[in-house]
């Protein structure tokens, strides 16, 4: 059991890192553009903004620290 | 070849070149103060797992359904473009220290000293912290490795460029018989992160049912974009930086408080 959650621990660590409020903002504007692009409309648009948004938080709450 | 296998080439090239930099140093340190047999052994192995891995995985990846590789795929490489992208934003912005290879060089070495005494065999310190090293800097690039190849449809060029990349960063190390310090890392992870980044967004989205105007021609807007936002968030940073810098001067501190205060954690994790 142990080493089972060794290796989810190494495998969160290794995928998510140190920032895991900017994975979940990408499984949001994921889910957003499937939202979107199921409603059968345009989606493209939904990834740009939600990236950047996304990397100026990190490396704002990054530099607060 | 298209714009988008370019595009694979240069950042599993580029990510391949800055994590086979960091595992050189760590092999360079064992290798010269333990034993250099033992630390080649480490590395040999840590090769044929991380080969093993590509090889498990690709074809497992390649088999499934496109638009499921492709939101995954997107996503994973979001994930990690955007962690490569904010540590080469805060180095670049001078919250972060830029990573020192010669600095890493002295701390392995002496590390490898004080770990007791040195075996004329086989040296099981030298052997893990190679193995170690390696295969840990390299999980990174299999991963992109595996991730860009599948998605396109290239796991052999992913291969080629990673395997390129490793032969020169080998062929430089060895013979100037020390660690690559002017490789410019920084500048080359801020490149990889925008890549990983553009590349995320453009493959997560279609994968995510989206369809970009211009089809891949849609990448020649979104690189650009997320490097100009990325050299914004630096300047902006760098501002902030120095605007706390006077202000803790001016309140007769003396120390540097805001962002300038995150060193003691930041300095633990840069070399991360």
């Amino acid at each position: 059991m142990t080493r089972i959650r060794a290796f989810a621990y190494g495998v969160w660590e290794f995928v998510v890192g140190d920032d895991p409020w900017t994975a979940l903002g990408v499984v949001l504007a994921l889910s957003l553009t499937a939202a979107v692009a199921a409603a059968g409309t345009s989606a493209w648009w939904v990834m740009p903004p939600a990236v950047l948004g996304l990397l100026a938080l990190s490396v704002w709450r990054a530099a607060r620290r | 070849m298209s714009g988008a296998d370019l595009g694979l080439a240069l950042s599993v090239f580029l990510a391949c070149t800055v994590e086979a930099v960091e595992a050189l140093t760590i092999v360079l340190a064992v290798g010269t103060t333990r034993n250099w047999s033992s630390a080649m052994s480490g590395v040999g192995a840590a090769t044929l797992a991380l080969a093993a891995i590509v090889a498990a995985l690709g074809p497992t990846l390649t088999a499934l359904p496109i638009d499921v590789l492709r939101v995954a795929v997107g996503g994973l490489l979001l994930i990690f473009g955007l962690q490569w992208l904010r540590k080469a934003v805060l180095r670049a912005s001078g919250v972060k220290a830029l990573h020192d290879e010669l600095e890493i060089f002295r701390e392995q070495a002496e590390a490898a000293r004080a770990a007791g005494v040195r075996r004329r065999g086989f040296d099981g310190y030298a052997f893990t912290i190679a193995f170690k090293g390696v295969l840990l800097e390299g999980l990174e690039v299999a991963f992109i490795v595996l991730t860009f190849g599948a998605n396109q449809h290239h796991v052999a060029l992913a291969s080629a460029a990673a395997g390129v990349a490793v032969l020169l960063v080998i062929a430089v190390g060895f013979a100037a018989r020390a660690p690559l310090a002017r490789v410019p890392e920084n500048t080359m992870k801020f490149a990889v992160g925008v890549m990983l980044s553009s590349f995320g967004t453009f493959w997560g989205a279609e994968g995510a049912g989206a369809s970009w105007p211009g089809g891949d021609a849609a990448l020649l807007a979104i690189v650009p974009g997320i490097l100009l936002v990325a050299l914004a968030l630096v300047w902006f940073t760098r501002r902030a930086v120095e605007l706390q810098a006077v202000e803790g001067l001016e309140a007769g501190e003396g120390t540097v408080a805001g962002p300038g205060s995150a060193d003691a954690r930041e300095q633990a994790a840069v070399r991360t």
